[in-house]
């Protein structure tokens, strides 16, 4: 009896991953994707930047799209395109700002628009609306050596430019005025952290495709936002949400017949909406319970 | 206000009409008077009327090499080509869904041929829930017997709609029907030369049913039906799990659909990768599958070179 719980047990939440390269690869890269992107989300959504991920995503289409009507599913090419052109809106929006009468939000919605529309003209001048979908929605089964090598270089130059940078960027989220009043080192830290998620979402875009790969970004910090204030609590229960996300995500894919991609993204959908209603620090309980008490006394 | 807006959507949508409905008559009568207008929905199908129209007709093909026909999206000339049109060819047994609605509302007074009338369809097993079990397969052409009926079926459509070519078109088809038998001979003399027990593949796409059940090759597929619904870890894993089991000698990738997924299956399972297979759509003219007929000759080659030993 007890030897038959057991073999269920393992059949269902070890044995694809033991069993299928292709699941380990899968796990692999989508847990390289939450370690490094769930820390960028928490900045971003700190910084009151939680939109700006997605518009980077958008913006780095016609990039990986001229690089893929080069050179077909390459990944160099595709990866090499994505930077220049998510580096390109990044770099372009802040001058805009500076220079015009747009803030920087404006500006970046207005590149971030013309990007997509330019990339979807771009694959459909190759010819076929299937390609326009695999480059959309990326391919987290069908990850070979050098996508996996990409997704670890990626997680790991973010994980050390954070770690030096980390004093100095948690400094400029919470008082950018100070920062810039004692040293240079303000605008330079938004620039190495917007090339950061630039590149963590070129790398997703590999596995998840362009409109998924803020997701597993983003997500997660928002839900860890719900159970914490403090930016390095924030920070390790937004990448537990998102290694927990890629983990039940892919066995869902495996179990039901789902898409994984999207499936990933769902979990950390379900551990938001979790978070929403329970979040020790602002949920939707707490914030009641903390309301009732103020109106008594 | 409600009202006014409809009078706007009405007036906006005779707009884009009447340029339509305006180009029918005089192109059909005074830019074509020797050659007749046709159209044809995607490229194999243009290949056949191409071979048995040859000068005398003015073809049109709407989806172009390496498209997919399955999810193809329309664009607003494909309208005016289909109301130009005096015959137009389709594949039938919903292979271009899409096609229907266009043909309505495009205003085309022409013949609608359905090309594989006669043809009796195998159906093809639909691995994704949801979706029923089995459905008629489109694919037919990928049976050169099959294609003589297509050949034969362009033939008399074109033979009503121009009697004066009737003679011509007789004579094209039967020159074309007798590469077509030369073609038929060649593939069962190639497949003669596999191994019966190597003469298994995996695609990407199972739009090869027809042809493995007319010349003895077993094909598995990783996704259903259509190449719009996207593989789940499920059909992945059932898929390499089959292969292990069975000892399947090759995947093959197919030109539209995603070639990394196959490749993983492929470096999963040690089996070999053969080139690419054409079989929704020909080539470019200058590429490897610019006609029907060098189609076949280039996926058998691929075939023999990845299963033969």
């Amino acid at each position: 009896m007890r030897a038959c719980g057991v073999s269920v047990i393992y059949d269902t939440f070890l044995g694809p991953f033991i069993e299928f390269e292709f699941m380990r690869r899968a796990l692999v890269g989508a847990c390289a994707l939450a370690i490094a992107g769930s820390p960028l989300g928490v900045f971003l959504i700190l910084r009151r930047m939680a939109l700006t991920g997605d518009a980077m995503a958008h913006a780095i289409l016609p990039g990986a799209a001229l690089g893929y009507l080069v050179a077909g599913l390459s990944l160099p090419a595709m990866t090499i395109g994505g930077l220049a052109a998510g580096f390109t809106v990044a770099l372009a929006a802040g001058v805009i700002a500076r220079l015009t009468a747009l803030r920087e939000d404006a500006s970046l919605a207005g590149f971030y628009l013309i990007s997509l529309a330019l990339g979807v003209v771009i694959v459909s001048a190759r010819g076929s609306n299937v390609d326009l979908l695999h480059v959309l929605f990326g391919s987290v089964l069908a990850l070979d050596d050098a996508t996996l090598l990409l997704l670890a270089s990626i997680a790991t130059i973010t994980l050390v430019v954070l770690a030096v940078g980390y004093r100095a960027l948690a400094m400029e989220t919470l008082d950018p005025g100070f920062l810039s009043s004692v040293s240079g080192a303000g605008a330079p830290t938004q620039l190495i952290f917007l090339a950061l998620v630039v590149l963590n979402l070129v790398g997703g875009f590999h596995a998840l495709g362009t409109l998924l790969a803020v997701g597993v970004m983003m997500l997660p910090a928002a839900s860890a936002r719900l159970w914490s204030a403090d930016i390095t609590r924030m920070t390790a229960i937004a990448i537990g949400i998102g290694l927990v996300s890629s983990y039940f995500g892919l066995l869902f894919s495996y179990h039901y017949s789902l898409p994984a991609g999207p499936m990933i993204i769902l979990m950390a959908g379900v551990v938001h909406f979790v978070s929403l209603v329970f979040g020790q620090a602002g949920g939707l309980l707490r914030n009641a319970f903390a309301r009732g008490r103020h109106l008594e006394a | 206000m409600v009202k006014l807006r409809n009078v706007i959507a009405c007036l906006l949508m005779a707009a884009s009409l009447s340029p339509a409905l305006a180009q029918t008559q005089p192109q059909a009568q005074t830019k074509a008077p020797d050659k007749l207008p046709v159209v044809a929905s995607f490229s194999i199908l243009g290949d056949f009327v191409r071979q048995v129209g040859g000068d005398r007709i003015k073809l049109d093909v709407l989806v172009q090499p390496g498209g997919d026909a399955h999810v193809y999206s329309p664009t607003p000339s494909d309208s005016r080509k289909l109301a130009a049109a005096r015959v137009i060819f389709v594949n039938g047994i919903r292979f271009e869904g899409w096609m229907d609605r266009l043909v309505r509302s495009s205003g085309a007074k022409a013949a609608v041929i359905t090309a594989t009338t006669g043809i009796k369809p195998l159906t093809m097993i639909d691995h994704h829930p949801g979706h029923g079990l089995t459905a008629p397969d489109p694919h037919a052409w990928q049976d050169i017997a099959n294609a003589k009926i297509y050949v034969a079926n362009v033939r008399d459509a074109l033979a009503k709609a121009d009697p004066a070519g009737a003679e011509t078109y007789r004579a094209n088809a039967q020159a074309y029907l007798g590469k077509l038998d030369g073609l038929e001979q060649e593939v069962r003399e190639a497949m003669a030369k596999i191994p019966p027990e190597r003469r298994r593949i995996i695609t990407s796409h199972d739009a090869f049913g027809y042809f493995g059940a007319a010349y003895g090759l077993q094909l598995i597929s990783p996704q259903g039906i259509s190449t719009d619904s996207e593989a789940s870890a499920q059909d992945v894993a059932r898929i390499i799990r089959q292969i292990r089991q069975e000892k399947i000698p090759a995947v093959f990738v197919e030109n539209i659909s995603d070639p990394r997924l196959s490749e993983r299956i492929a470096q999963e399972t040690g089996a070999k990768i053969g080139g690419t297979l054409y079989s929704d759509s020909l080539s470019p003219p200058d590429g490897p599958a610019g006609t029907y007929i060098d189609m076949v000759r280039h996926n058998i080659r691929e075939l023999t070179k990845a299963l033969g030993v």
